[in-house]
C-alpha cells in the first residue's frame, strides 16, 4: 500500500538522523572505557587468611582518627575539626568490611596514595591516611575484622553517606558534608533562624577545609542520574582517573553490591518519578490505542464507498 | 440592519444565527471546506502540529506555575520542585520538553512534504511564507525555552548564539550586551527570555497560525499529484451525492476522521517518547547547574538547529556568518527560486527529483555533523555538506528554468 511506503520512507530518514545525533555522535564525543565489574584488577589477589581477633587488635589503630560505630567506637573529633586536620572528615568504618571491595581494602590499608589513585595529588604533602598495614597478613586480618562487624542489611542512603556523602553534597535530599540539615524554624519575633545560621557556619567552614583539600568543591549529586550515563557513573567510581584523568577524586573501591547500593540512592533522588513513570505510561498508551482504534472506525465508516 | 427575531430563545439555534452567522461559519470553515481526495497522511501534519502546539502549551501553563525566572532559582525550581515535589510535575516536563523536540521533527516533515508536491506554487506562495514564519519563530520560542532552566548548555548555548550578534568582524560588542542585556548572560538576560517564551512568542505563534489557515483557505491544499482541482465543480458533484466521482471530500467529518486517526498514531508515538525514552529530548548537559566558571567540552544545540549550526561552523569567521544567514533565510524564497510551472510530485519532475533527494540526505548529514566534534574527516564532511547546501540553492533557479512542462500543466 503506497501510504505505508510513504510512512516507511519518513520512519527511515527520521531513525538515521536520530542514530545520528544521538548513538553515533555520542559515541564519538564520549571516549570509551572499558568497565571492569569492580574486579580491581590492577591489584594482586592477597593470599593471606584474615583473622578477625587479629584484626582487631590492630584496628585499635584506627580509632584514633575514624569513629567504629558497628564497634561502639565513637568519633574523636566533629566533622569541622576533623576537616581542619585532615581536609576531609575520615569516614566510620563500621561498613567497609561490606562495601568495599576485600582485594582493594588490604591493598589500601597497606599503601594508601596508590591504591586510591590519588599519587599525583600528594606529591609534596602527605596523603591524611597512613599506611596501617605493614605485611598482606596484618591487611588481611583487618579486613577480616571489618567483615565480622559489618551489618548485614545496608540501606542505600547509608551507603552514599559513606562511600560519597563526606565531599559531595545532595541538596535535593538535604544532605551536607557533615550530616543532614536540621530541621529548624526562625525565631517568630526577629524571623532569624539562629540555628540555621550555625549549621550553616560548621557548613561554610568544612566546605572551606574540603576545597583546600580537594582543590575544588566536589559537585553536588543531587541529579547526577540525569547529568551523567550510567556506563560513565560506573566506570568513573571504578577508577576515576579513567574519565578524568588528574581528577582528585579517589578510587573508593566500592565492591559491585556497595556501587549498586549508592547508584540506587542516587536514582532515587536524582530521578524520583521513575517509579511513577513506569506505572502510569501503560494507562497512557493503552488510552491511545483505544482511542487510535475507535478512529480508525470512525475514518472507515466515513471513506467507505469514497474510491 | 439585520432582521432580529424578537421571539426567538437566547441561545437557541436562530438566536445564536441571527448575531454569530453559526451555520455560515461552519460551513465555510468545515463541511464545506473542501479538501481533495487524492492524498495522503502527510496532509495529516498540519492537524499533529497543530495538537503538539496544543500540548506545549497545556503543559506549558502547569510548568509556568511552578517556574521561577530568577538565575539563583530557576534550576532547582525545574529540577527538584516541577520534577519531585508537585504531583505530575515530571510529567508535565517531560511532555512539554519531548514535545518541543518532536513538534520540530513534525515541521521538518511538513516542509519537505510540502516541497516534495511542489506545495509552495502557483497561488500557494503565501502559505509556504506564512508556514516559514512560524518556523522562524518556533525556533525562537524552542531557543528562549531552552535558556529556562538554566542549566550548563542554557547558559554557554546563550553566550554563543547571542555572541554571533556581534556579527563577526564587524564586532559589534554593543549590540551582544544590549540583547543580554549584561557582559554575560545573567538575570536580565533571564527574566527577558523568559518573557519571551512565555508570552511575546506564544502570541506570534497564535497569530501566524491564523494566518497560516488563512492563506490555505483560497488557494486549498494541494494533493498527491498536484493537480488543478475545480474546487465549485467537484463540491457540486460531492452534494449532489456523487461521492465517489467527486475529486473532493468536506473537511469536516470525511478529512477530520482520518486526520483523527493519525493524530492517534502519532499520540501512542508521542507518549511512548514521553514514559520510556525522553532522554533524547533533555540533553545530560543541561543537568549540571549553570556554571560561568566552567565551559562544557562540548557546546551543541539541540538536534533540530544542528544543519544550520554546521553550515556555520567549517568556514572561518565572516564567511562563516554569511552562510549560517543565508541558510536562515534561504527558505523563505523558494518559491520564486523555483522557476518551473509544474507542480508535480518532485519524482516526475526530472532533475528536481535528484535536487530535492540531495537535499533531504544533505541536511541529515548536516545535522549529524553538527554534533560531532569538528575534527579530522568530520570537519571535511561538514564543510562539504555545507557546500553542496549552498551549491543546491544557488543552482535551483537554472535547473526548475530547464525542466520540461509536464502534459497538462502551463
Amino acid at each position: 500500500m503506497k501510504e505505508l511506503k510513504i510512512l516507511a520512507v519518513v520512519v527511515f530518514f527520521t531513525l538515521v538522523t536520530y542514530w545520528g545525533v544521538e548513538p553515533y555522535a555520542h559515541s564519538v564525543m564520549h571516549k570509551h572505557v572499558e568497565f571492569k565489574n569492580f574486579k580491581y584488577e590492577d591489584l594482586k589477589p592477597i593470599a593471606a587468611k584474615g583473622d578477625p581477633a587479629k584484626g582487631q587488635a590492630l584496628a585499635a589503630a584506627c580509632a584514633g582518627c575514624h569513629s567504629i560505630k558497628a564497634a561502639k567506637m565513637p568519633a574523636p573529633m566533629d566533622p569541622v575539626t576533623a576537616s581542619a586536620t585532615y581536609g576531609v572528615n575520615p569516614p566510620d568504618l563500621s561498613l567497609a568490611g561490606k562495601l568495599l571491595d576485600e582485594k582493594y581494602l588490604a591493598h589500601f590499608l597497606k599503601d594508601p596514595t596508590h591504591t586510591a589513585l590519588v599519587a599525583h595529588k600528594f606529591k609534596n604533602r602527605p596523603y591524611p591516611m597512613p599506611p596501617m598495614a605493614t605485611d598482606d597478613q596484618s591487611a588481611a586480618d583487618l579486613v577480616a575484622y571489618f567483615k565480622s562487624i559489618a551489618p548485614k542489611e545496608v540501606t542505600p542512603k547509608e551507603a552514599y553517606e559513606f562511600a560519597c556523602g563526606r565531599c559531595h553534597e545532595m541538596r535535593y535530599a538535604k544532605w551536607t558534608q557533615i550530616g543532614e540539615e536540621p530541621k529548624t524554624k526562625p525565631n517568630i519575633q526577629t524571623k532569624m533562624d539562629e540555628e540555621k545560621l550555625k549549621f550553616q557556619e560548621k557548613l561554610a567552614q568544612y566546605k572551606d577545609h574540603l576545597v583546600k583539600y580537594m582543590g575544588k568543591l566536589p559537585p553536588d549529586l543531587s541529579i547526577i542520574v540525569r547529568a551523567r550515563s550510567e556506563d560513565f557513573l560506573k566506570t568513573f567510581v571504578e577508577d576515576p582517573q579513567s574519565q578524568l584523568p588528574g581528577t582528585a577524586m579517589p578510587r573508593v573501591g566500592l565492591n559491585k553490591e556497595g556501587y549498586e547500593l549508592v547508584f540506587k540512592r542516587l536514582e532515587e533522588v536524582g530521578d524520583p518519578s521513575k517509579p511513577k513513570r513506569e506505572a502510569v505510561g501503560p494507562w497512557v498508551i493503552g488510552y491511545f490505542i483505544i482511542f487510535t482504534f475507535l478512529a480508525y472506525l470512525w475514518y472507515k465508516s466515513n471513506w467507505k464507498g469514497l474510491k | 440592519m439585520a432582521h432580529f427575531d424578537p421571539n426567538a430563545k437566547p441561545f437557541s439555534h436562530q438566536w445564536l444565527n441571527e448575531r454569530l452567522a453559526i451555520d455560515t461559519l461552519k460551513r465555510v470553515l468545515s463541511t464545506e471546506y473542501w479538501i481533495p481526495k487524492n492524498i495522503n497522511f502527510l496532509w495529516a501534519m498540519g492537524m499533529v502540529l497543530a495538537a503538539t502546539f496544543g500540548v506545549l502549551l497545556i503543559s506549558g501553563i502547569f510548568l509556568l506555575m511552578y517556574y521561577i525566572p530568577d538565575t539563583k532559582l530557576a534550576f532547582d525550581s525545574v529540577n527538584h520542585t516541577i520534577m519531585g515535589e508537585v504531583g505530575y510535575g515530571w510529567l508535565w516536563r517531560h511532555m512539554h520538553g519531548v514535545a518541543a523536540s518532536v513538534v520540530f521533527l513534525i515541521i521538518y516533515i511538513h516542509m519537505f512534504t510540502g516541497i516534495y508536491y511542489g506545495s509552495y506554487k502557483r497561488g500557494r506562495e503565501l502559505i509556504w511564507l506564512s508556514g516559514m514564519l512560524l518556523f522562524v519563530t518556533f525556533s525562537a520560542e524552542a531557543f528562549s525555552g531552552y535558556m529556562l532552566p538554566w542549566g550548563q548548555m542554557s547558559y554557554w548555548a546563550g553566550m554563543v548564539i547571542t555572541n554571533l550578534f556581534s556579527l563577526g568582524s564587524l564586532d559589534f560588542q554593543g549590540l551582544v550586551e544590549w540583547i543580554r542585556g549584561d557582559y554575560v548572560p545573567g538575570q536580565a538576560f533571564l527574566g527577558r527570555f523568559f518573557m519571551l517564551h512565555v508570552v511575546l512568542l506564544p502570541l506570534v505563534i497564535m497569530a501566524l497560525i491564523v494566518l497560516h489557515f488563512g492563506t490555505l483557505r483560497i488557494p486549498h491544499v494541494n494533493n498527491q499529484d498536484g493537480e488543478e482541482i475545480d474546487f465549485e465543480a467537484e463540491a457540486a458533484k460531492w452534494k449532489a451525492g456523487k461521492r465517489k466521482e467527486a475529486k473532493v471530500i468536506p473537511f469536516n467529518p470525511v478529512f477530520m476522521s482520518k486526520d483523527v486517526f493519525v493524530l492517534g498514531i502519532y499520540f501512542i508515538f508521542y507518549f511512548y517518547l514521553v514514559f520510556y525514552h525522553f532522554e533524547f529530548a533533555m540533553d545530560p548537559v543541561n543537568f549540571d547547574p549553570a556554571d560561568p566558571l566552567k565551559t562544557p567540552p562540548h557546546i551543541y544545540p539541540e538536534w533540530y538547529f544542528l544543519w544550520s549550526y554546521e553550515i556555520l561552523r567549517p568556514f572561518p569567521k565572516d564567511p562563516g556568518l554569511i552562510a549560517f544567514g543565508f541558510a536562515q533565510v534561504i527558505f523563505f524564497f523558494l518559491p520564486f527560486l523555483d522557476r518551473s510551472p509544474n507542480v508535480a510530485p518532485a519524482n516526475r519532475r526530472g532533475i528536481f527529483k535528484y535536487w530535492f533527494w540531495i537535499l533531504l540526505v544533505d541536511m541529515i548529514v548536516l545535522t549529524v555533523m553538527g554534533k560531532v566534534p569538528p575534527m579530522g574527516i568530520y570537519t571535511t564532511i561538514g564543510t562539504v555538506a555545507a557546500w553542496v547546501f549552498i551549491l543546491l540553492w544557488v543552482a535551483l533557479p537554472f535547473i526548475t528554468k530547464m525542466e520540461k512542462p509536464i502534459r497538462g500543466q502551463k
